[in-house]
């Protein structure tokens, strides 16, 4: 297990660096000049000059490259255009909320998925199994950006059950996490269904069967443990998408998470707190297979081969 | 072929996809009124006969503008495809074909641009580009070249070892022939399939930039747009953001239908 968890570390690092200079590379598409593109054309020359130097767009491209990866390699992000405080501050307060969001969406999807997706596998053809598939054909087709407000319409505004937007205690989770992670339950449901049926044509699920053990041990003793497998890894690529539909979902909701810190950078065009929004936000989906790939192959031997 | 047909899913995806296709076409017919023309003392107006959507905050006809999106909607989704499927195909095929140290660095490259979650990418590019049309083809094409990229050099590599593609290569015939004429003809089912769900992908995409304000700019009408900004007028005009999601819904559901049936009659395998 040691060799297995430092071979996947190792194979991290060139991701690591790839996703780090892109981001570089990305900042330095912008058109033109981008401290025009900041301040606006009509900023005074002194202050453009000024900012230029700060940014160290003055030296050379190498020269950027290689001062951007030190500082990184110290946690420093820059500091925000806008409001002069470090980006890394910034993030890091808007972090937890950003978690929170995610973790609650991920609870939806499980608690929508894992029961549809067995009982429909349990009985396939019927009633159940149509719900199933009526939902996970929906639940991808329905966009969050259009999902979210009808949740606001129906259940804050037209019940007045949950509150509207922002972030407080669990009633303020409950729509925005339904928002983000429908149409994960979607995908989910429809792959542990998938998985298990495959799972019970197994000739080990004969044997079972023929030594008489209940439909319902055979199901989820034998068939689910197996099964769950595959859905581990969806479900782990899933979360780190998670973070990117955060952008939408934080813009739909007020949530004061790093998607809607990434939007208003956007809009402010606080390039250096984009650059840090969206290098954070990758970096954790990295972090995060990583650890599904660490998990995985805690939970099947066969994978650290 | 038949067996394509016959598929009830495929069928019904099929139908749905050919209205969306018909309603682009036919838009200066089937629009009541310019996806443009304001009307200013109707504004935010319910569904009525003369208007069967309803009208907007600028008192626009909201079924003339979602009838006119369907045209940016469609244009988004396969331009995005046609140039990432294109890009896609050269990037994996030099992979698949070079082998060796060529394709390990062509694959940690891919991975690298795997490693930014869904539209994360594509908004970083769209926001540093600016709003316009073509930044989100851009924008799109950058995230969607990957996935064909890995398909077919996985193809390649598994069939480049056969027989035909050594007597091609023995007969004299050029890397780039041999993918054309013997490869390529190999993956277009699987190439078709991925194209199907690629372009539902584009669509959701697009209209995804064009709510955040990355995407088409106003006046022209995006779906997207649309709906961010009914959002503000939930309550006293919900059809402003009711029928252009509606419409994104059910193109999406169409094309899903065609590419879940196409993959099970066809019995391809795909990577999703």
């Amino acid at each position: 297990m040691r060799a297995y968890v430092l071979r996947r570390l190792l194979l991290a690092v060139p991701t690591v660096l790839g996703v780090v200079t892109l981001v570089f590379v990305l900042v330095h598409l912008i058109p033109g000049d981008p401290v025009d593109v900041m301040l606006g054309e009509t900023a005074r020359a002194a202050d453009k000059a000024q900012l230029r130097r700060r940014l160290g767009l003055d030296r050379p491209l190498a020269t950027q490259y290689v001062r951007y990866l030190y500082h990184l390699a110290r946690g420093d992000l820059g500091r925000s255009l806008q409001s002069g405080r470090p980006v890394r501050d910034l993030i890091v307060a808007r972090y937890p909320a950003t978690v929170e969001l995610a973790g609650g969406a991920l609870l939806v999807a499980v608690l929508c998925a894992a029961p549809l997706g067995i009982a429909a596998a349990a009985r396939p053809r019927s009633a159940l199994d149509a719900a199933c598939r009526a939902l996970a054909v929906v639940g991808t087709a329905v966009p969050n950006f259009w999902l979210g407000p009808f949740l606001i319409l129906v259940f804050a505004i037209g019940c007045e059950w949950l509150p509207v937007s922002g972030r407080g205690g669990v009633a303020h989770l409950v729509l925005p996490a339904v928002t983000l992670g429908m149409g994960m339950a979607a995908i989910l449901a429809r792959m542990l269904r998938g998985s298990l049926l495959e799972r019970l044509g197994d000739d080990y699920i004969s044997t079972a069967r023929a030594k008489g053990l209940g439909e319902r041990r055979v199901l989820f003793k034998h068939a689910l443990r197996n099964a769950a497998l595959p859905v581990v890894t969806i479900l782990g690529l899933q979360a780190g998408g998670l973070l990117a539909g955060a952008i939408i979902t934080e813009t739909i909701f007020a949530w004061p998470g790093i998607g809607r810190l990434t939007l208003l950078a956007i809009q402010a065009r606080d390039y250096p707190l984009v650059q840090g929004c969206i290098l954070v936000i990758a970096l954790s989906y990295v972090v995060v297979n990583l650890g599904t790939d660490l998990l995985y192959g805690l939970i099947d031997p066969r994978v650290r081969s | 072929m038949t067996r394509v047909v016959a598929n009830r899913q495929v069928l019904a995806g099929l139908c749905i996809v050919a209205l969306f296709v018909l309603v682009a076409a036919l838009a200066p017919n089937l629009a009541p009124v310019g996806p443009t023309t304001q009307n200013l003392s109707e504004d935010l107006r319910p569904p009525s006969t003369a208007h069967p959507f309803g009208q907007d905050k600028l008192g626009r006809d909201v079924l003339s503008r979602v009838v006119y999106g369907a045209r940016i909607s469609l244009l988004v989704g396969v331009l995005v495809v046609g140039i990432s499927a294109v890009l896609g195909l050269g990037i994996g095929a030099l992979a698949g074909y070079a082998g060796g140290r060529s394709d390990e660095l062509i694959m940690r490259g891919i991975d690298v641009f795997l490693a930014f979650p869904g539209i994360l990418l594509a908004i970083g590019v769209a926001a540093v580009l600016g709003p316009s049309l073509r930044n989100v083809l851009l924008a799109l094409c950058a995230i969607g070249w990957t996935g064909y990229a890995r398909l077919v050099r996985g193809e390649v590599l598994a069939w480049r070892e056969r027989e035909f593609v050594s007597a091609a290569v023995a007969l004299g015939a050029t890397p780039g022939r041999v993918v054309w004429r013997h490869i390529v003809p190999q993956l277009l089912t699987p190439l078709v399939v991925q194209a199907t769900f690629g372009v539902a992908g584009a669509i959701v995409a697009e209209a995804s930039l064009s709510f955040l304000g990355l995407g088409v700019q106003p006046p022209t009408p995006s779906w997207g747009a649309m709906i961010n900004d009914g959002r503000s007028f939930l309550l006293v005009a919900p059809h402003v953001a009711l029928f252009p999601g509606l419409a994104m819904v059910l193109i999406v559901l169409g094309l899903q239908l065609l590419g879940d049936g196409l993959r099970d009659a066809l019995d391809v395998r795909t990577e999703d």
